[in-house]
This record gives C-alpha cells, structure tokens and sequence, in this order.
C-alpha cells in the first residue's frame, strides 16, 4: 500500500515537473497538507543527518536546472534537546541567472512517541514552549546556524495538533520561520487536551516581495505647488471661522433688536386700535408673538 | 585661502604636519605632511605636492618628523622595540638611509621629542626612561631607571606629552617630576610636584626664553605657577585659583603671554577640565568659562519640574526687599529712559527670570521641563526647557577614573522614578547606565540620580556587564520603574534590588520577552526569562534566559544596516482608521515590532561604492515576541545609510537609490485584518466583536502591509516623529537635514493611499495627490534661519497640551522649541485679542440690560393701557 501510494506521489510529481519549465516564480507559496500519521516518503528515519548535506536526486529523467532536496525538523519540548520531528522536501531550482529557489513544499511528520506525547502533556500543563528548528541552509544543513521557533504549547492542540508553518526563504537559505497555531491563541491560555495525537500542519513558502516602485511623473507634475497649496490653505479659513465668535453675539443682539423693535411697532399698531381691542378675544391671536399681552 | 590641496593615501594612520619655522607665503618651503601612510612633500607657495614617499608598505608607525638642512629624517616604531629611521633628501624625496636599532625590551606610550634630535620614551614596565638619540640619522640610545631619579616613588610612570625644551615631564602616582635632559643625554631631576596635574607646552617668550605653565592641587585651590625653562627658581607668575568640584581635575593647559601695562610678561591660561569645560584664567581670576561638555551629548531624558507648592511666593523668588526695591528702581529708570546700557541689560536679565517660562515649578500646559542630559565626559546636566540654563550638573563620581574602573563611560540615561502619586514630596530620579571601558565585556556602572537638585543617591557597580539595559513596563510601590539588566553571559539581572520588585516580577515572569540584534553575524534573537541562575552564588535578582527564536540572515546577501522599535511611552489615540467610503481599518498596533534594514554586503559601504545591480535594500518587520516576519520587501538597487522611524502602525525610512540617484523616503503602514470584520453595528450592539478580547502575538497575524516611495532631496541625519500626550494630534515627521536644520514634514505626505487624482471625498479626507517627490517647505524648518551644528540626535517629548509637542535637538550646538503640528487648536493663539472678546461681553451684558428696561416699561405701558 505504501509503496503504491509512493508510487502515485511521485508520478503526479514528475508528472507535475514536465510541465515545470513554463512556470512562474510565483508559485512559491504552496501548500502542503499532510497528516502527520502519514509515513514519510522515505523509510530512513534518520535522514537528512548533518553528514549527509549533498541534495539528493530523485528524477533521473529532470533537466540539470532541478534537483529535490530534503531537510528535517527538529523540535524539543521546553528545553530539552532537540530531536527529530519531521522532514520537509521541496525542488530546488536553478535559474539561468545562477539563483536557486526552492518550491514545492512537503511536510512529513513523525508520529509522536509514547514519550513524547508525554512530554507534550507536560508542556501543556506549564503552559511552557513547543520549540521547533530548521537548518539555516537547506543545502549544507545546518549552515551558519539553526533557525529556532518557539510557540506556547497551549496554543497547538485543536481537533487534533494544529500547526503552520510559514518558512521565508531567500534562495537556499531559511531566514526565518513563522510557526504558531494556524489560527488565533486568546490569551489566557486555557488547558486543552488534543483529541488526536497527530500534527494537521500547514506550509507556505514565503520569498521577499518587491518594494513597489517610485512613481515617476513628467517634470509639470511636480510637488512645488503642492507645498504651497498646502500652507495657503489655513489663510482661507472663511469669515465665518474666523469672526464666529463675534458674530454670534452680534447676531444675538441684532435679533433681541428686532424682536423688541417688532414690539415696539406692534406696541404703536396695538396702541392705535389699543383700547377697543382689548375686549375683543379675536386679537390674541393677532398678536401671537407679543408676550406682553398673552402674560396678562 | 591662498590653496588648498587634499592628499590621498591607502591606510589609516595618524597624522603628523610639520611645518618649517618661520614659513612665508611667498618663500618655497617645504611643508610636510604625513598621513595616511604616506609623507608628502607640500609647497608652500601654492600647495603643490612636490613629493611623496610611501611608507604604507613598511610596518614602521611614524612618530616624528626632523628636517635638517636638506635631509628630511622619519622616525617612528616598528612593533614597539624597533626603532627606525629614514633619511630623505628634502628635494626630491629620494630615500637616502635607512637605519635600525632593536632595544633589547618594548617600550611603553609614544615617543617623545624633548629637543631636535633627542627622545624619551618609557620601556615597557614602565620602570625605566630611554633616551634616543639622533645624529644624522645614527640611533644611539641609554637608558636611565626612574629610581635612580627618586629613591620615594614606585608605581606606574608615565610620560607627559607635554612640549618643552630640553625637559620633559613625568607622572607617577599622584606627582609629577621635572626632568631636564642635558645635551649629553644625562637625566637631572629638576622638580618633584605632589598633586600635580597638567603642564603645558612650552611658550617662547624672547629670543631665548621659554616659559611654561603648570598646575597642582592643594588646599581645595588649584595653584598654577609660569617658570622660566631655564630659570628654575624664579616663578614668572603663580596664582592659585578656586574652581568648581563639579569641573573635576585639569585635563589640559595651554597658555599664553601679553605685555602687562607695566611692560612686563603677563601670562592667561586656557584650562581644560575632565567634565570638557573650558576656563580662561587671567590675573587670578576665570575669566570666562564654557560649558563645552555639552557638545557631546550621548543620551536624553526628560524630568517635570516641581509641583508650585502653597508656601513658595514671589516674594522667596525676589530675594528680599531691598533686591526687590533694587528691581522696581531699575524698571521705573527703565521706563523713564534714562537708564544706562548696563541698567537695560539688568532690566532685560531681571525680565527673564521672573517670565513664566523660566520659572522652576510646573506650569499647566507641560511647556517647561528638565532636560537631564547625559554628556560623553560623564557629567550629567539639568537643562531648563524656558531658557536652557544649566540647572544643576553632576560629574558623576562612579564614572570617575578608578583602580577597578579605567576608562568609565557613560552609556544611557533612563528615567528611574516618576512620582504621581507622591509628586509633592518625592523627588524624581535618572539612572545612568555606564560600563567601566569601551568594550561590552567590562562590568558596568549604575548610579542613581535626583533630578531635582542633581545628587548621585546612590551607585553601583556590579561585577555584570550590561549589554542592554531593558525598561520594564512596571513599577513598584515607590513608582520605581523595574528594569532588566542583561549581561554578556546569557543572564538578566532585576533593578531595584528588593523583594518587592522580585514579587512584580514573578507576577509577570512569563510574559517578558526581548530580543537582541548581532549585527556583526546577521542574527535577531528572542529571549524569555527561564529560572534563577544557577551559579555558586545564589543571587535571587539574577536569571537565566532563553532564546525562543532567532532569525538567520544570510550573510552572503543581506547585513543589519539599522534597526528600529517604537518609543515604549508612545500613545495611540485610536486604533480604527476611518477609510474616504466610511470603512474601518484596524491599525495592527503592537508594543512588540522591529524593524530591520539590510543591505547587500557589498553595498554596505559608502554610496558610489556599488553599481545598481550589485545593490539591494530588504526591510523587514518582525514581531519581537514570537520572531514572525510579518512584512518583508526588497529595494532593489538601494543603499543606505538607512534612517527610520517607527510610530504607532507605520515606519518610515530613508535611503539611497542608486537607479534614480536620489535619496528616497517610504512608508509601511500595516493594518490588522482579524477586526476587519467588526464594521457591522449590530455586532456592536449584540456584543459580537472581538475588540475587547485580549489581543496575543501566538496568534497568527492576519495583516496587510501597504507601502509607497517617494523622493526626498535631502540627505538625512536623524529622523524623529512628533508625540503628544493623547495621541490624537496629527504626526509630523522631524527630519534632521545634512544642512543641520530640522524639517517638519507632514506625515500626510507619507501615506501610502496618496492618489494621483482624488476624489473628492479624498481631498475632504485630507488626501494629497500623488507625487514623486515629497515638498520641502522652506517655512517650515523648525530651526528656522538658525543652525545645530553637528546635529545627531532629535528628541520629542508630549507636552500635557494635546495639540503641542516638545522638541530637542541636539549635536555641537543644542536647540530646544515647541511644536503645534495640526496648531494649537486646543489652547487660543498668542494674537487672540482678548480686549475684543471683553468689549463684546460687556456689550451684549448692555444691551440685555437695555432690553430687559425696554422691556420692562412696555409691560408697563400694556398694565396702564
């Protein structure tokens, strides 16, 4: 059965690789999804160990420019030393220019141990650190030194042990891994049992994005004018802004005029039909707006 | 300038001028230079390099020049027991000899030229003097033990590098001796000085008279005493002058002489003191003095004035009655007009000091400060923000020169005790971080300050290193801050040393996380605190750390040009940011981020070094605590130097493109997607947001980055932002110019949604239209016409008024000013006219009055009716 699915995964591999030559850098980031039960495609659980470094070919077939290359997963529970934990392949490509970049990611994870799944049981019970290391150079393992990730043990178990990588590369070289649970981690950790001993892991490939580009304008589009935009603008506050605070008072005082001049036009109109009018109930209504007469 | 002429070389090596006695303009004299490995050959008239001779090849360190009448002879060192020597032929520079003399040991310190053709130099255990000798370009030597001088005296000798003729002088233990060289190379002692401190170089005063000036101490004075070289019995001057202890002891002293009005020698020396300052000493008398230690700030910070308290009146600032009497006298002259220029300038001091912003007390808006300023000399100054007068200044006794600690330096300044709650009677406290040596391998210097009258409260010095110094965000029951010493041996050590601080510890020991920066090797590491150290002495203070994750450049393309983090005091207003269509962005705003420029190896140099191809700039932004690259972009064919600033979500920084040859500025301003979803008022209302929930670095960041350059025409010396006490104030960057002015740039000119053509909602939204290059407005340079020579470093500090912000810079020269970025929109401005304001209170009080009569009578009238 294994052989067989070997067999398959590397047919749709090689098969994949003939169409390789047309396509674009851009497939760097890919996803690897694998369970970590899955027995590793190669049966030397040892590998890659240091002393073996040279990549190893496994398309007799490919063109010069492609060769697969191996490199492992280490990993301790708090600080303990590290063990082996899983192995990750991906291609290795050459470019014309003379860059390599890696694509095509795969993870394969160990099983976890009866001793390690203790240990993990420890782990979450301190509520201490999964730490986890890749070799600096994926071609001479483990080059200047060894990546180390570390995440709050807490932080992994889900349905089973959920976890995601995200590996920035810079041609053969690994600066830097993002590893962490594939989603959030509220703080504070709550003590949680796995229901599965086996890792659900997640990979991405990451390379550096281009900065983008200075625009460049024509001469006429220049940020002389804009600058100057900028410092009239404050002068052309309008009158309102400006003057508020006296207008309104002014506006007070012209209203409190006008009512009172209203009233004293109204005061000689009520005064002309004064005396008469008082009797007839139909004028306060006339004089709506007079307070004097509604007080009384 | 007659000429000037630059001269070429291959290595590094110190330079040495010499120039002929009596040189004239119009007469060909050689004047030879020696730098960069090599002598060359000047001429006088016009600066042409008649002549050159290399001696980069030879391993020889060139000490001393000697010209003779047409022979040029070099001497110098080869490994500390060679001596050698090449004679030139002045005309042409051919070599004409070169001679060697081994001494049968190595010697100690520089070679010492006492007359034309004799040397003294001390031998390696610093017990003997030899005594070279050059004849024509023949090496004699002999060598005298500095016991036969003087039967008293052990310890470790050294040379002064004084100039005199035929003498030089000696310092052992706290003495100085006097040593006379006759022309047979015979040592005489001719005095012995205790508590001597600094003698200067030798000054003719007639044909063949030279006077020299030494110093030493005694009686709390310091006694400085001009000798005839060759007179030494007769004093041509001594005086004895009182200075400050805060100046420390002599370092240097030059002299100079005048004719008196009684037609004799009168002499003015110029000191320099260990704290940098510099005396001018005359009749007895200092005659002026500058604080020249200034110009080499190393570090920073800020302290508030006291708190007014009830009793302190105007009264205890007047001094008394008659100082006050004294004052109004001057004033009413002063207004009368028939005060003297003397009097003006005491009215105008007068003035100054009683005006609001010099005063010694807190004021409401936060305007006046204590700068504590950390100079390279170890002296720790009090600067008033209102007029930049020394308030208090300590030499910090603990960077003193001692047995244990050799070269002191001072490192950091950080605020050690802020008090709040105990503001009226607590004082607060600086710590000034020091390590005893230039390398980080010497154990380090701690010493307490108060900020309020500068005494050192207490100093330690501890048997750790202190690589790094990290403030913790918590403080103890005295509103001490703790902080996190980390040394070179992978430990943490706890400040203050107290049991309390241990507990706060404890509380959050799982929660502090640092990171360290090997710039050399290219590696970013993340550290946790583990356990208490496991060494022989327990030591409860101290605790083993480990790394939790570390970031590998790869050497062969990137190196670390420059890191940056964001200010640990700095405040964010808000973290939605409100798009132009009424979208929210979240701001991904963390106390934990770092940026970092690499730059290709070989590009690390200088620009020009590198063609474009060859030339490439990474940014990266990490989070500290778990080591995730959260951002990573490539400038291809940039450079540095990098300069950058960090501020709530966003960095900008700047460097060099090599393609469009021009200097480049750009922003990251990063935005997390995981509240993106919380837009929807019903989940507002519902309760269903996640805006209160506690936010974790463990978490996978859900974020993106926006970014955009633009072009920037100058080069850059310090970039620095604005910030204010809530946050809310629009940014202005602070860009310190190659021109050693201070720009304010907007940072709405670095936003990374700039368009070319914005729509209208844009342009309402404060939106600038895109262009290439960001506007340098000449108005607003905030040094305005002025200058801070050597600039090096901006500070900025919140003023308690939102809308204004406190600025510090400094360099050779310190320039302090208040800057209002989006104006002082909370306070009213300076022109207000108040009088207007009271003219229409009291109008519209009037015509109320006015009304309510009129009003009042027409009732009246309508109850009469």
């Amino acid at each position: 059965m294994s052989s067989l699915r070997f067999f398959i995964l590397s047919l749709t591999l090689s098969l994949c690789f003939a169409f390789q030559s047309d396509e674009l850098l851009l497939d760097d980031d890919e996803f690897g999804l694998e369970g970590g039960n899955q027995q590793p495609p190669r049966s030397d659980p040892h590998f890659p160990s240091p002393s073996t470094p040279a990549p190893r070919k496994r398309f007799t077939e490919s063109s010069s420019s492609d060769s697969k290359i191996q490199f492992s997963l280490h990993h301790a529970f708090g600080d303990s030393d590290f063990s082996d934990a899983g192995n990750f392949s991906a291609r290795l490509k050459t470019w014309s220019h003379g860059g390599q970049t890696l694509t095509k990611l795969r993870f394969s994870r160990n099983p976890l141990t009866e001793e390690e799944q203790k240990k993990f049981q420890e782990l979450l019970q301190t509520d201490d650190f999964y730490r986890i290391r890749l070799p600096s150079n994926v071609l001479s393992p483990p080059g200047r030194d060894y990546i180390i990730s570390s995440v709050k043990a807490r932080c992994l178990p889900g349905e089973g042990l959920e976890e995601h990588f995200v590996i920035h590369t810079e041609g053969v070289n690994i600066l830097a891994v993002n590893y962490g649970a594939p989603g959030a981690c509220p703080y504070p950790r709550q003590l949680k049992r796995p229901a599965r001993w086996s890792f659900k892991s997640h990979t991405i490939l990451k390379n550096s994005e281009q900065a983008p580009r200075t625009p460049i304008f024509a001469e006429d589009v220049l940020g002389g004018e804009e600058g100057e935009g900028e410092l009239v603008k404050p002068v052309e506050r309008s009158f309102w802004a400006k003057y508020w605070m006296y207008l309104i008072p002014l506006g007070l005082i012209v209203m409190n005029a006008i009512t009172q001049a209203m009233n004293m036009a109204e005061e000689q109109v009520g005064g002309q039909g004064g005396a008469p009018g008082q009797q007839q109930p139909g004028s306060a209504g006339q004089r709506g707006s007079n307070a004097g007469v509604r007080r009384r | 300038m007659v000429w000037e002429s630059s001269l070429p070389g291959s290595k590094a090596s110190k330079s040495i001028l010499y120039i002929p006695k009596n040189l004239k303009a119009d007469k060909d004299d050689l004047i030879l230079v020696y730098g960069k490995g090599s002598l060359n050959a000047v001429s006088g008239v016009d600066g042409e390099v008649l002549w050159k001779k290399d001696f980069s090849g030879e391993s020889i360190e060139v000490s001393h020049i000697i010209q003779s009448s047409d022979v040029i002879y070099v001497t110098g060192f080869v490994d500390s027991s060679k001596i050698s020597v090449y004679g030139l032929n002045a005309k042409n520079g051919e070599l004409l000899e070169n001679n060697h003399a081994a001494l049968p040991f190595g010697t100690f310190g520089e070679l010492l030229s006492v007359s034309g053709d004799m040397f003294v130099v001390l031998d390696e255990m610093r017990s003997k003097i030899v005594i070279v000798h050059l004849r024509n370009g023949e090496i004699s030597y002999n060598q005298k033990h500095i016991s036969d001088l003087t039967k008293d005296l052990a310890g470790q000798a050294v040379i002064l590098p004084s100039r005199l003729p035929g003498m030089f002088a000696l310092n052992i233990n706290s003495y100085v001796l006097l040593i006379k060289v006759t022309n047979q190379g015979e040592l005489v002692l001719v005095d012995k000085v205790n508590n001597g401190a600094a003698v200067s170089d030798s000054l003719s005063i007639s044909e063949d008279e030279h006077a020299f000036a030494f110093v030493h101490y005694g009686d709390n004075k310091i006694h400085l005493s001009v000798k005839n070289v060759n007179d030494w019995n007769h004093d041509l001057l001594k005086e004895s002058i009182v200075i400050d202890h805060q100046k420390g002891k002599i370092d240097k002293i030059f002299v100079n002489n005048y004719v008196r009005t009684d037609r004799s020698h009168g002499f003015r020396a110029l000191m320099v003191m260990e704290d940098h300052s510099l005396l001018l000493v005359q009749q007895g008398e200092i005659v002026w003095s500058r604080e020249d230690g200034l110009a080499s700030v190393v570090d920073v910070t800020t302290s508030e004035l006291p708190v007014q308290k009830e009793g302190v009146s105007v009264a205890k600032v007047e001094q008394n009655l008659f100082e006050w009497l004294k004052g109004h006298m001057l004033k009413l002259k002063g207004t009368l007009m028939i005060a003297s220029p003397d009097d003006l300038a005491a009215i105008q001091a007068l003035r100054l000091r009683s005006s609001e912003k010099s005063k010694m007390t807190r004021d409401h808006n936060g305007f006046r400060k204590l700068l504590i300023v950390l100079t390279r000399a170890g002296k720790v100054f009090a600067l008033h923000t209102g007029d930049g007068r020394v308030v208090w200044s300590i030499l910090l006794p603990s960077l003193h020169k001692s047995e244990a600690c050799e070269n002191p330096v001072g490192l950091h300044i950080y605020q050690w005790q802020v008090p709040h709650h105990h503001a009226l009677d607590e004082n607060p406290s600086v710590l000034v971080v020091g390590q005893c040596g230039p390398s980080l391998s010497t154990p380090a210097v701690l010493s307490f300050i108060d900020a309020y009258t500068g005494m050192e409260l207490k100093s330690l010095s501890p048997a750790h290193t202190a690589a790094q110094v990290i403030p913790l965000p918590h403080t103890d029951s005295t509103e001490q801050r703790l902080h996190l010493i980390i040394d070179d041996k992978q430990h943490a050590y706890l400040y203050p040393r107290t049991p309390e601080a241990i507990d706060i510890l404890k509380h959050e020991f799982s929660n502090v996380y640092w990171y360290s920066v090997d710039a050399d090797n290219g590696v970013i590491r993340g550290h946790a605190l583990k356990s208490n150290c496991i060494q022989e002495a327990v030591d409860e203070y101290c605790f083993d750390f480990r790394d939790l994750w570390s970031v590998v450049f790869p050497s062969e393309s990137e190196k670390i040009i420059a890191t940056m983090t964001r200010k640990s005091n700095e405040v964010v207003h808000t973290q939605a940011k409100v798009m132009t269509d009424y979208d929210v962005m979240y701001k991904y705003i963390s106390k934990n981020l770092l940026f970092v420029a690499n730059a290709a190896p070989k590009a690390a140099g200088e620009i020009g070094t590198v063609i474009p191809e060859e030339a490439w700039l990474v940014i990266y932004i990490l989070d500290t605590v778990t080591g995730r690259i959260l951002h990573r972009m490539t400038h291809h064919g940039c450079q540095g130097p990098v300069h950058a600033v960090f501020s709530e979500n966003w960095v900008v920084y700047h460097y060099f493109n090599l393609r469009a040859h021009r200097y480049e500025m750009s922003v990251v301003e990063i935005y997390d997607q995981s509240r993106a979803d919380n837009k929807d008022v019903w989940r507002f209302v519902l309760g269903k947001h996640n805006l209160t929930s506690p936010v974790s670095s463990y978490s996978r960041p859900e974020v993106i980055a926006k970014s955009q350059s633009y072009f920037f025409t100058h080069s850059v010396k310090a970039i620095e932002v604005t910030s204010t006490a809530k946050g809310i104030t629009s940014k202005q960057l602070l860009i310190g110019t190659i021109g050693d002015q201070v720009l304010a740039l907007d940072k709405r000119f670095l936003d990374p949604r700039r368009t070319v053509n914005p729509s209208q909602a844009e342009k309402e939204d404060g939106i600038i239209p895109l262009t290439d290059s960001l506007p340098i407005i000449p108005q607003s340079y905030i040094t305005h016409a002025l200058k801070v020579e050597g600039l090096r470093g901006i500070v900025t500090v919140p003023a308690k008024l939102e809308s204004t912000s406190l600025v510090f810079a400094y360099g050779v020269d310190l320039f302090f000013t208040q800057i209002a970025p989006s104006r002082t929109y909370d306070s009213l401005t300076e022109d207000f006219s108040y009088a207007l304001l009271l003219l229409t209170i009291v109008a519209l009080v009037a015509a109320i009055f006015v009304t309510w009569v009129l009003s009042e009578r027409k009732d009246l009238q309508d109850k009469w009716r």
